[in-house]
């Protein structure tokens, strides 16, 4: 079965070591502004979310894509950028809402989280969260058990209006 | 390979704005941090000079680890020579300046110079520009960070310094990412008196290790060890460093009412426990901390009410044990006060005990202060600490420190600390080997230049009895050489709960391919103790000053498991200096010098 990235933002303790985890897998150095992970921090809010490439069903980014440099790896559910493909025209970069594909200018490719492309195990910003803040899991789990969690909270507040 | 390579200097008298290269094998043999600027200050400058002049200089420093995927590799410092103590400063912090600088691409920033109105740093990469800072000139901390980043990147990692800084406060430390400090030895006042306000950073270029491969499962391994360790792994996180406070009152030497006692009422009323239950939001994480040890923390209601970080172990000692005050709300809005008005928080709360044992003592007037200022008095406490960070009224006074405060007022012999420099939280009758620490500090008392309560309270490495004087020395100079090595590599020294100096040379070599050993880093941490002692001797210092106060010295603890103990410093510090190679003046002998590769003396 495919595998999803879950973010779980409560959790996340704002080190980013999942940035610097993905630079190092795919760029080989230290380099946040090169991680296709991004940590936000709200520190007034004490809120740490962790963004990268949701892999669209239909992704707009591959879509656009004119040299069809962007594919699907149907084991895996993940897009990522063929590069001998690319030729820096920027569309997926205008065409993704989520700012999840971005061109270096170094090499004038796009690049983008594609899961580690991980065969066996987790992708490499997983296996660094000590907090457990991202895991890679069954995608259809992870939606029931938010619902359920959702549900959870439902109760509670009829109880209190109800109460 | 894992250094940036370059150096920024910044002259802020005459704007000159240089990048040179960082001598690579000067960095290898001082490793970088505290290490580095430490040479680089001893090189530059006499350590004679006026701290608060234009002639000092302000080293902003990362370590080869800083930026790095090694647990904790966030830190940068600042190193300095000190206003409060007259002798080097090295102020350590965590949080994500640190690591942005070393994006931006250099190691070290050096500032010199007075800029002739107030002025910030806009480190951008290679473009770096001194800006106006009219703007946030007289605003706290939280205040000039949102103003900044609206006016550079919204990226962008900065320190700064509050109104304590600015008004030369000598309890002013350097605050960033809001709640993170490079809080001793009034480091945050030599920034004021350079007109400086804050250093913002943005960088996007790469930190680069020698065998990234290697260098990331070493990481993992040092992770697992973190998680394994009962303090680092459980106790941190979940309670935070406050974690320990009904530990060390446990033992009975839980500093109370400027030292009068070792052991406070209120000790639960502070616990990390207390804090999680009644005010902890989550935990949080400096950049690459696996630990998480930060409290975030809001008090939701009463006229304490607001919200930030903290408070710590150390903070709610000094603004709670120390003052009497058991008052949660109370010593958690000081402490958010101290981080947004740009205080230490050791400083502040150990000079506001001070003043209070002074008033009670009836060597302060009541009318000097407004008000009457007893131990225990929260509503006081906060009010005090506001009036020290604004330097408004006797705040003004109270704003030189304790030391300067009890002289002011006749009575050195009440301020409790080393060479200017407030004690922190743990009192050196209870444990002798912090006691001998502090006496023997190169930045005056300190828990972090050597944590021998590691040993004497939690057993790392091994358990040892707090109240004996036997193998201290040994332990004093053990921690002492060790931390000076953990500092200078950019990451924490609450890793060295789980870590030891093997698996930190295992990251640094793998980061490095310096080809360094175990042996040898440790004997730069010894290199780095020396060099900054000879800064202090030149600096003026003597073994006349590595003492203690006549209260810790001669006062028995009046009750409690310490009961009847004095820091029998006598006992340890001749040892000590001979353990040192060093003549029993305090003076490092040529042998040892040389054996350090510090002859002739530099």
């Amino acid at each position: 079965m495919p595998k999803v990235l879950s973010i779980i933002p409560e959790k996340c303790t704002a080190c980013r070591a999942c940035e610097l985890a993905c630079s190092v897998k795919h760029y080989g150095e230290f380099n946040p502004s090169r991680s296709r992970i991004k940590v936000s921090i709200f520190l007034e809010e004490a809120v740490y979310i962790p963004t990268a490439c949701t892999q669209c069903t239909e992704a707009w980014c591959a879509k656009i894509c004119p040299t069809t440099a962007i594919l699907r790896n149907d084991d895996y559910m993940a897009y990522y950028v063929v590069d001998d493909k690319c030729v820096g025209c920027k569309m997926c970069v205008l065409a993704c809402p989520f700012g999840a594909i971005e061109l270096y200018a170094d090499h004038g490719k796009a690049e983008k989280c594609d899961l580690c492309l991980s065969i066996d195990g987790d992708p490499e910003c997983v296996k660094f969260c000590t907090p457990k803040a991202l895991l890679f899991t069954d995608e259809d789990a992870d939606p029931k058990a938010k619902q359920s969690a959702v549900a959870l909270r439902m109760k509670e507040v009829y109880k209190e209006v109800a109460g | 390979m894992s250094w940036s390579g370059t150096i920024l200097r910044v002259n802020l008298s005459n704007g000159n704005i240089t990048k040179e290269p960082l001598d690579l094998k000067l960095a290898r043999t001082y490793i970088g941090g505290r290490g580095l600027a430490t040479k680089i200050l001893y090189d530059e400058i006499d350590p004679r000079l006026d701290p608060l002049g234009p002639a000092n200089k302000l080293i902003l420093v990362t370590g080869p680890l800083t930026g790095t995927n090694a647990p904790t590799g966030g830190r940068y410092m600042a190193v300095t020579k000190s206003p409060l103590t007259g002798a080097i400063a090295c102020s350590n912090s965590g949080g994500y300046v640190g690591a942005e600088m070393r994006y931006a691409g250099y190691d070290l920033v050096i500032v010199e110079g007075k800029a002739p109105h107030p002025v910030y740093l806009w480190v951008n990469n290679d473009r770096v520009e001194i800006r106006d800072a009219a703007i946030v000139w007289g605003r706290s901390t939280h205040e000039t960070e949102d103003a900044l980043r609206a006016a550079t990147s919204a990226e962008a990692k900065i320190l700064s310094i509050g109104p304590a800084g600015e008004t030369l406060s000598l309890t002013a430390c350097i605050i960033n990412d809001k709640h993170r400090a490079a809080g001793r030895s009034g480091v945050g006042a030599v920034m004021g008196s350079k007109n400086l306000k804050a250093v913002v950073f943005r960088g996007t270029r790469s930190v680069k290790v020698a065998h990234p491969q290697a260098f990331m499962q070493a990481c993992s391994t040092a992770v697992a060890k973190l998680k394994a360790d009962h303090g680092s792994g459980e106790g941190l996180p979940m309670y935070g460093t406050p974690g320990i406070v009904n530990v060390i009152n446990a033992h009975g030497f839980m500093p109370t009412n400027n030292f009068r006692f070792g052991q406070f009422v209120d000790a639960d009323r502070i616990s990390g426990e207390t804090i999680h239950d009644q005010i902890l939001i989550r935990n949080k994480g400096c950049f690459a901390c696996t630990i998480a040890c930060a409290r975030v923390t809001e008090v939701k209601a009463g006229k304490f009410k607001g919200s930030g970080e903290g408070p710590e172990y150390e903070t709610v000692w000094a603004l709670g044990a120390m003052t009497g005050v058991g008052d949660l709300a109370a010593v958690t809005k000081a402490g958010y006060l101290c981080n947004e008005l740009g205080m230490d928080t050791i400083e502040a709360g150990v000079t506001i005990a001070t003043a209070m044992e002074l008033f009670e003592s009836g060597d302060i007037p009541e009318r000097e202060i407004g008000h009457p200022l007893r131990f225990g008095d929260a509503d006081a406490l906060v009010e005090m600490t506001e009036k020290l960070g604004r330097g408004e009224g006797f705040g003004a006074i109270l704003a030189l420190g304790g030391a300067r405060l009890a002289e002011r007022y006749g009575h050195p012999e009440l301020f409790m600390g080393v060479k200017r420099q407030a004690f922190p939280a743990y009192d050196g009758r209870g444990a002798q080997g912090i006691g001998l620490g502090y006496a023997t500090s190169n930045r005056g008392a300190c828990h972090l230049r050597g944590y021998t309560i590691a040993a004497e309270v939690f057993g790392v490495p091994r358990k040892v009895d707090p109240f004996a004087t036997d193998g201290k020395a040994a332990l004093a100079k053990a921690s002492q050489d060790a931390t000076a090595f953990v500092d200078s590599t950019g990451t924490c020294v609450f890793t060295t709960f789980a870590l030891g100096p093997a698996d930190l040379h295992a990251m640094l070599e793998l980061a490095t391919d310096a080809g360094y050993t175990v042996e040898e880093v440790l004997k730069i941490g010894e290199r780095i103790w020396n060099l900054e002692r000879l800064f202090n001797l030149k600096a003026g210092f003597s073994a006349k000053d590595d003492t203690l106060p006549h209260r810790i010295l001669e006062e028995p603890i009046p009750a409690g498991p310490a009961k009847g103990k004095v820091a029998r410093l006598g006992e340890m510090l001749p040892e000590y200096y001979r353990l040192r190679g060093w003549t029993p003046e305090g003076v490092p002998t040529p042998e040892k010098l040389k054996d350090l590769a510090l002859y002739p003396t530099p």
